[in-house]
Order: structure tokens, then sequence, then C-alpha cells
């Protein structure tokens, strides 16, 4: 069973109804003893860091999260700033991220981008695979998702880039270390594109 | 290469679904989440819906209706109609809808946009802007379905609502609404070189030629339309029609070089 970890922010519904689109057993967890039997996690995400550090903090399921993502070691899909929550810090804010990927989070430099180019970066972009299979399986030609951001996550081991997208410059939209994975864009929001990835994830 | 966004604007009026002409004369088209279904299987890259009662009738937006249209939608859905505070917009977002549009509480209390983006952040929040052309050629944002003037020119609005905190600003010309003879290409090209935000254009896209050019003129652009994707032929009937994926890489292909990313 999935479990899409409810602390508040994020599209949950959106994740429920494309697992139940794709007859995969999912559940909403809004307390720790809903993350009982989960098999894999997905942790979404909205709005500024901070807030959305400060969210996952007070819903009371951040240490059974850490058991079962570093004790039990069952997949985990941080989805944009649940993605950027996965690194040490962000430029965004003052709190500290999981730090479960050696990874920063920074913002898209504005005055090095060429003119026209506009923030937050949204809409639907390429992604290319640095790595194919696994999580990004079948998704290896002219796959396009759903972005909407302005912070990007910058890894410091390039090792754990799964695939990245462009916009002024080359950030990471996939990335991936031992069960933890992120991805910046919206699956849950990019059509077959999307509903491709979150089945892949469902057979990790 | 980031796209051009293609996004279909429906309208809705006493649950049904309408289209309206200059703002006015809404022709009922059918039911909203049966269109919602049909974009699906289309692949649209968004969704923008506006209930175009809600503001004139001061009344709450119909969470009901929205909790249904956000469960259908497998793409990003923007709801705007009826949001005046902070509260409304928080509970519109935890029923799954990605963005929500504010457009005369927003221009009557601009600190409402800081507001809202402090609690869901700024990329969910989109400021719409209804703008009319005077006889003289000259620009003013209005509200309440285009009956009530502001006295503001929209590029300025457009630009206080990007230091206010807005992630996106949608232009609708009220002039231009349902006519499907092309966007007003100058109101675009003057809001597009006033704000870094992203940008959508509604009002008059009769073709995808129309789109095109916009595309052309502004680069990267939200590209909205209602009757060009609810209407087919000389005698408007209803058919919901979306540029097949050949289509649309044909628009994509026309953002210029200079302006990729």
């Amino acid at each position: 069973m999935i479990a899409v970890i409810d602390y508040g922010l994020g599209n949950v519904l959106a994740f429920k109804n494309v697992f139940n689109r794709l007859n995969i057993q999912v559940a909403v967890a809004k307390s720790p003893e809903d993350l009982a039997g989960a098999t894999q996690l997905i942790l979404p995400g909205v709005g500024s860091f901070d807030h959305a550090m400060k969210q996952f903090d007070g819903s009371g399921m951040r240490e059974e999260v850490e058991h079962l993502v570093l004790q039990c070691e069952i997949p985990i899909l941080g989805v944009c700033v649940g993605m950027q929550m996965l690194a040490k810090s962000s430029e965004e804010g003052k709190l500290s991220g999981l730090g479960w990927i050696d990874a920063e989070v920074k913002r898209f430099d504005t005055p090095r981008m060429r003119q026209g180019m506009q923030l937050p970066h949204m809409g639907w972009n390429d992604v290319t695979l640095v790595v194919g299979g696994g999580l990004f399986r079948g998704l290896e030609d002219g796959a396009r998702f759903y972005f909407l951001h302005s912070y990007y996550f910058a890894c410091h081991d390039l090792k754990d880039v799964l695939a990245t997208s462009d916009y002024g410059a080359e950030f990471s939209a996939g990335v991936r270390r031992n069960n933890i994975y992120g991805v910046q864009f919206h699956p849950e929001k990019s059509h077959h594109f999307g509903s491709q990835l979150l089945k892949n994830f469902s057979d990790l | 290469m980031l796209r051009p966004r293609i996004i279909p604007c429906l309208l809705v009026r006493n649950k049904g679904l309408v289209k309206t002409i200059k703002f006015d004369n809404p022709k009922y088209v059918g039911d909203p989440i049966n269109a919602v279904k049909i974009f699906n299987e289309k692949e649209a890259d968004e969704l923008i819906v506006f209930d175009i009662d809600a503001t004139v009738n001061g009344t709450d937006p119909d969470y009901a209706m929205i909790k249904k249209l956000a469960a259908e939608c497998r793409m990003p859905l923007c709801y705007g109609g009826g949001i005046r505070k902070i509260d409304q917009a928080r509970q519109i977002i935890g029923l799954g809808v990605e963005k929500v549009a504010i457009s005369s509480a927003a221009l009557r209390d601009p600190e409402l946009i800081e507001g809202i983006a402090g609690e869901i952040g700024s990329q969910s929040v989109v400021v719409v802007l209804d703008v009319r052309k005077s006889l003289f050629g000259r620009y003013e944002v209005v509200t309440h379905n285009g009956r009530k003037g502001t006295g503001l020119l929209p590029w300025e609005a457009a630009r206080k609502a990007e230091n206010l905190g807005a992630g996106e600003i949608v232009i609708n010309s009220v002039d231009r609404d349902g006519e499907m003879k092309g966007y007003d290409m100058d109101l675009a090209q003057r809001v597009r070189d006033s704000v870094v935000l992203p940008m959508s254009v509604l009002g008059g896209a009769g073709s995808l030629d129309d789109i095109g050019r916009l595309i052309e003129t502004c680069g990267v652009v939200g590209a909205a339309a209602g009757s060009l994707f609810v209407f087919k032929g000389p005698y408007r009937a209803v058919l919901i029609n979306y540029p097949s994926t050949l289509e649309r890489q044909a628009l994509a292909d026309r953002v210029k070089s200079n302006d990729r990313t």
C-alpha cells in the first residue's frame, strides 16, 4: 500500500485519484498510525520551504517517516517542495531540510537568466533522463511534465541525478539516493507521463 | 524547452457551462464535469474555471462543485470566482485545486494578494485583470463582469500585483470576449513588457493561428480561450475540441529562437 503523507500541504487528493484510476492501493496518512503497513511513501508539498518543514514537524509523523525511510528503507518520493525538503537546506528559508540527499535548494538566478524568462518556472517542460528504467521506465523518449517552482534542487553528488530539465540552466528534475526519490515536477498533474511515473514508483 | 501553455477557460453559471460574448449573453454549452473529462482525454495543458455568478452575487465559492472538478481534473486547475478572503483560498487549495484566481477583491484590497500568497505560496495566486478599451483607445481594468470601472491601467495593476506576490497574471479582454477575431496584441505586449511573472492572455482567440500570433509576440505565454475550444464551425455548434500534439508542437515552434530557454 502506498501512503500519501498528508501534513496539510500539497495535492493529496490528486495523488489518491491517480492511484485509484491505476487500481493501486493507496491511503492518505494523517497520523503515525496511518503509516502502518505502508510499502511506499509519497511526500507532497507546495508553498514555501520553511512553512512546509514546520507543517511536517507539527504533523507528528516525522519520526515514523524517518524510521520507515532510514531504518526500514522503504521507497519515498518527494514531489515539488516535498522533493526540496529532502535536501540539507534551501535559500528560500532558514530551517534545515531533512538532509537525506546531499543537496541544497537554490533560487533560479534571474539576473543571469536570459531576458524574457519568467519566474516561477511554470508549465510543461521536457525532461532528459540521465539514468533510465526504474522510476522513469517507459519515459525515456519525449517525456514532459508540469512544473511550478522558483527554486531548484542542486545535488552535490551528480550520481544522485536521475533526470534533468532546462530553464536558463540545467537543473535536477529527478533525483535518487538509495530508496529516497524526488521529482521537481508534478506527476499527479502530468497526464499519462505522470501516471506512468507513479505506476513505476508503485512497482519499486 | 518550456512550452507555451494552451489553456481552455470554462465559465460556470448555475452549475452549467456557459459561453459569453463581451461578458454578456451567456449561452448554455453543457456540463462542466463532462467538459473536464474531454479535456483530460485530450491532455490539455491546464484548465481555468471561472464561476461568473459568485462575485456579482456576492456568494461564496461553490465548494462542492470545485471539489468535483478538482477530483476529475488530471491537469493543473485554476479556479476563480467569489474569493474574497484568505480562508476561502486555503479551503479551495485544500480541495485539490492548484491555483486560485482573484480579481475584484484583489483590486479593492491589494493586500489580499500578499495575505493569500503568504498562506498558500505565490505560485498558486493568479490575479485576473478584466480589461476594457474605451472608444478613445484608453485601457481600464474593470470588475463585476465588466460593469464596474476601477480607473486602473492594466500594466500598472499587473506590476502592483507582481510586487505584492502574485504568481501569474491573466489578462482578459472584455471587448474581445467571444468575438473570435484574435487577441488584443497591443494589450498583451504592454503587460508582457511590464512584468516578469508568467502571463496568460484570454479573450478573442478564434483560431490556432491567433494563438500562434500571440506566441510570436509574447514568447512563452499562456494562451487561454473559451469559444475556440467549445465551438466548432461558423454556426458555433457546441463541440469541445483541443489542438492535437502535432498542432501544439507547431505552435511551440513559433516561439522566437531568442526567447527559447
